[in-house]
């Protein structure tokens, strides 16, 4: 197990390594942000003195060897707009961007596992059809049209929410409620799937044909085994809610990381933009990590090899 | 009387089309156990030497997992040895670790025979197009047409009728497969075929129709063979010379009629008292126990576990493959060599077996 | 609670009828072809007629100007047929406009697909090909790829590289390649251990021949199935960067772009807004459904 642990957790510093290179790579082999940032008119001196205080003049390799340098010491550099810590910029909004992501993943969960679940155990039925029909918007209605219909209908014409702002917890409803609920479309979708292949496995049939009552096969069979690949998409919804929270931060002027990255972006903010995406990266990283080991406690083939490697 | 060198088996003068030496092949694997497992050495072929003439086939038999099939592809050089030397048509072969130019135009002269004729056809393309594909290959200036034609030719000479050109593998039956396969396999005219139990997926009835055309394929175009099989009467009935393998290694070596009349290594008379003969019954040696892991391969001889009649000494010596006037056996209770160069000589391992029956 | 079925109860395929009649036959037909896919079949047709023509089926140039007739509304919320669509603020014929949508956002949704196609089936091969030291690379480059968040990834190369179309339609086609890579990876290895492309091998045939002859047209139906479902995936991120300001730049326009800047007259005009809302959605939707069918139907291994 300890084996297994340690791989895991290798295999994700890799895969974070790899982001952030090639975060570097992109952002520094792009474009000159002396130029971007002082503009086209500036002085000569000017540029090379911007250059010199951000370590720009210094080859590649060695701005490379530097960055993960200050990385393993915990410094992120500072913003190039405002000269705070870019960690600093980064780290107030990240308590905004929690307030929406976390209830609309709750809500993703709340409202996708039951669903799923019915659907499953009603299968083909009007209430299969009708929660299959809206799950098929979690895949094809963007969150931006979602955000949008959604403030159109509440904001504009109905005049019940604002439609954008941070003021008042109101202005939380719309942006949770539109990535709430096409997330809740996804796990809906493949809770579902996952629990009919359950459904369908001898062992299922064996359990219900022996005469354990219904409710005791779904709770101790088809549940903890529907359970596994469920998971899996639980892991990827963690990247379509940071995904969506840009998006959705945009449409309803929420002041959180992901319209910060859309303006540091646009101002090429260099540092703010490389926290971003390491923090991003951790946070999937750590979502994946969370799923595989999740995985061991909840796979029972899983469980028992490692019984025996042990 | 003993050639200065026992090891090297018999030549007659010219240089062997293939001649391998002390070939081995072994895989390290972890025993079970987890964790703990220790690691061990599968040796799937251990140290066997064996040459083949122009022209000449040699059949490979021994049970499943004695090693016919490694040594199929270590001959073709389609996987690295762990040990030995390949020599064909007196030089040494293209190393099959990269697979190379040089290696790739070496599979000009040496094809090979599969046992799933379905696996070895691509089911997306008609049977024409695959036999003409060596052509493609090896001789890209062909032009289209005249590989077309060639392949047809080929399609004939094997025996499947021009309409069934077009068709794909899986509208064929397996007897016709394999003939795709042969004629592909012919289709540059090889000096060297290997065939891999070529007929052991096929129906019975369908088994005989294949052999002779493999037989004639030969008469007509001359090329050598290495004829892998289990079943003896198959090999009986193709091959020039049998090698009897056992764990790894060439038990016993001689022409065929002489070693199937009276074969002088114990594992080879009990395979072969295993075949029914029809109308004689005779008391059968049924070999004892499954044949051992590869991998915690005996010390000494590796049959004297299952051997009815080991002495000590099998337990702990491994008795050398000797030869003698074209044939060769492994076995210290074999004839004592040197041994008179009589055609039969007595047997006292045999008449043993049969006792022991 | 008796609205739980029986588990074992599963509708099972009615057993194909030995009488031919016409009922069977639509029957037989409906099945093969739902009437949801057929409609998805339709809508996609429209679309590349469409994509093919769209100069001669648009009413106006998606460019030209009328600002005498500005935020007109649409058929039906007060317009007339002049605009059915209605205009925007600038006078521009909305339904000129989501016609010429369409076309930049398909043509730039099936030009990525296709690079990354290009791309996961080059390096799912090479991975077979060569497995150790390069195929570990290969498949950490999967890993980080699958690990972030295509969005993210997008979003930062896009401002920093610049706005060009090809360069946008480039960086979209390395969405979704690393799952095409991990399939063509997987296929190719079990083709190589199963006999057609081993003995091809043994034949003498180079890699290339092996992987583009052999073993590539018998993955393709799964490699086909696998990109149609990536197609609307890569629908969604053009239209979200767009949508963005970060993606397709005026004055041409694409879906998301027009969703972008109709957002601003939301109070006063949403149909701007809504037509081309609408024509992601079905579109997607459409595409989802033809590759749902189109797996279910050729590759039911493919989860």
């Amino acid at each position: 197990m300890l084996r297994y642990l340690l791989s895991r957790l290798g295999r994700a510093l890799v895969t974070l390594v790899l982001i952030v290179s090639a975060a570097f790579i992109v952002l520094r082999l792009s474009g000159d942000p002396a130029i971007t940032i002082l503009g086209p008119e500036a002085p000569p001196e000017a540029y090379a003195a911007f250059r010199a205080a951000w370590g720009l003049d210094q080859p590649i390799w060695m701005q490379y060897l530097k960055y993960f340098g200050a990385i393993a010491q915990g410094d992120l550099g500072n913003s190039m707009r405002d000269g705070r810590t870019a960690l600093e910029v980064v780290g107030e909004r990240v308590p905004m961007t929690l307030a929406i992501t976390l209830p609309a993943f709750a809500l993703n969960l709340l409202i996708g596992l039951p669903a799923g679940i019915f659907a499953a155990l009603n299968r083909n039925t009007w209430a299969d059809r009708a929660i299959m029909a809206g799950s098929v918007m979690g895949f094809t209605v963007p969150s931006f049209v979602m955000g949008l219909v959604l403030a159109l209908i509440f904001a504009v014409k109905l005049r019940w929410l604002p439609s954008g702002g941070s003021d008042t917890i109101s202005h939380a409803i719309l942006p949770v409620v539109t990535m709430g609920v096409i997330g809740a479309a996804v796990i809906a979708r493949f809770t579902r799937s996952a629990m009919l292949e359950v459904l369908g496995q001898p062992y299922v049939r064996t359990a219900s044909a022996k005469g354990l009552v219904w409710r005791e096969v779904i709770v101790g069979h088809v549940l903890p085994n529907a359970a596994i690949p469920t998971l899996t998409i639980i892991g990827f919804m963690v990247g379509s809610l940071v995904a969506g929270a840009v998006v959705v931060e945009s449409i309803f002027s929420w002041p959180g990381v992901g319209r910060l990255l859309v303006t540091a972006v646009a101002n090429r903010d260099l540092a703010v933009v490389q926290v971003i995406i390491l923090m991003i990266g951790t946070t999937m990283v750590g979502a994946n990590l969370a799923v595989d080991l999740a995985y061991g406690w909840v796979d029972p083939r899983l469980r028992t090899a490692r019984l025996k490697t042990a | 009387m003993t050639s200065p060198d026992l090891s090297a088996p018999a030549t007659e003068g010219e240089t062997p089309l293939l001649s391998v030496r002390g070939l081995a092949r072994h895989y390290p694997v972890r025993l079970p156990g987890g964790l703990f497992g220790r690691p061990g050495l599968l040796k799937a072929v251990d140290g066997i030497d064996f040459d083949l003439a122009r022209g000449e086939t040699l059949g490979l038999v021994g049970e499943s997992g004695c090693g016919k099939s490694t040594t199929a592809k270590l001959a073709l050089g389609l996987i690295p040895p762990s040990a030995g030397e390949i020599r064909f048509d007196g030089a040494p072969a293209p190393a099959p670790a990269r697979q190379d130019a040089a290696w790739r135009a070496r599979r000009r002269r040496m094809q090979m025979v599969y046992q799933d004729p379905l696996g070895a056809l691509d089911r997306r393309l008609g049977i024409l197009d695959q036999i003409a594909e060596p052509f493609a290959i090896h001789a890209p200036a062909t032009p289209r047409g005249e590989a077309r034609e060639r392949a047809a030719a080929l399609m004939d000479a094997v025996g499947l009728r021009p309409d069934m050109a077009a068709r794909f593998p899986h509208e064929l039956s397996g007897g016709q497969r394999q003939r795709v396969v042969i004629a592909r396999a012919l289709a540059l005219e090889p000096d060297l075929l290997v065939c891999d139990e070529p007929v052991s997926a096929l129906d019975v009835s369908i088994q005989a129709q294949v052999l002779n055309l493999l037989d004639d394929l030969r008469a007509r175009t001359g090329f050598a063979s290495l004829f892998i099989s289990h079943d003896l009467k198959v090999v009986r009935q193709m091959a020039d010379r049998v090698a009897v393998m056992y764990l790894g290694r060439i038990v016993e070596e001689g022409p065929p009629e002489t070693l199937f009349r009276a074969p002088l290594h114990p594992y080879a008379q009990a395979l072969v008292a295993a075949v029914p003969v029809p109308g004689r019954r005779r008391a059968r040696t049924a070999l004892r126990g499954d044949p051992p892991n590869p991998v915690d391969a005996p010390p000494g001889c590796p049959f004297h576990p299952r051997c009815p009649v080991a002495i000590a000494r099998c337990a702990t010596e491994r008795p050398p493959l000797l030869r003698d006037a074209g044939r060769a056996v492994a076995c210290h209770l074999a004839p004592a060599s040197p041994a008179p160069a009589s055609p039969t000589p007595a047997s006292p391992p045999h008449a043993a077996v049969s006792a022991a029956a | 609670m008796s609205a739980i079925p029986d588990p074992t109860s599963e509708p099972t395929s009615p057993a194909s009828g030995s009488v031919f009649t016409a009922k069977a036959g639509a029957r037989a037909f409906f099945e093969a072809w739902p009437p949801m896919v057929l409609i998805a079949l339709a809508w996609i047709a429209l679309c590349l007629v469409v994509v093919a023509f769209a100069p001669q089926i648009a009413p106006y140039d998606f460019l030209a100007l009328d600002l005498r007739a500005r935020l007109i509304p649409p058929v039906g919320m007060g317009g007339d047929w002049a605009h059915p669509l209605g205009t925007d603020e600038l006078g521009r014929d909305v339904l000129s406009r989501l016609i010429q949508s369409v076309r930049v956002s398909m043509v730039i949704a099936f030009l990525s697909t296709l690079i990354a196609a290009t791309l996961g089936v080059s390096l799912g091969f090479l991975a077979a090909w060569f497995r150790g030291r390069v195929e570990q690379a290969i498949l950490m480059l999967i890993d980080a790829q699958a690990a972030m968040p295509f969005m993210i990834i997008a979003l930062a190369a896009l401002a920093f590289l610049g706005n060009s179309l090809t360069l946008f339609t480039i960086l979209l086609g390395f969405h979704g390649w690393e799952r095409i890579a991990r399939i063509s990876r997987g296929l190719a290895i079990a083709a190589q251990e199963q006999g057609y492309a081993a003995a091809v091998r043994d034949l003498g045939a180079s890699p290339w021949r092996i992987y583009f002859r052999h073993i590539l047209p018998n993955i393709a139906s799964t490699l086909i199935v696998s990109m149609s479902l990536n197609f609307p995936e890569v629908i969604l991120l053009e239209s979200g960067l767009s949508f963005l300001g970060l993606g397709v730049q005026p004055p041409l326009t694409s879906l998301g772009n027009m969703v972008g800047y109709g957002r601003d007259y939301i109070q006063s005009a949403p149909w701007i807004m809504l037509a081309p809302a609408a024509a992601i959605v079905i579109t997607t939707l459409a595409i989802s459904v033809i590759g749902d069918w189109l797996r279910d139907r050729f590759d039911p291994t493919l989860r």
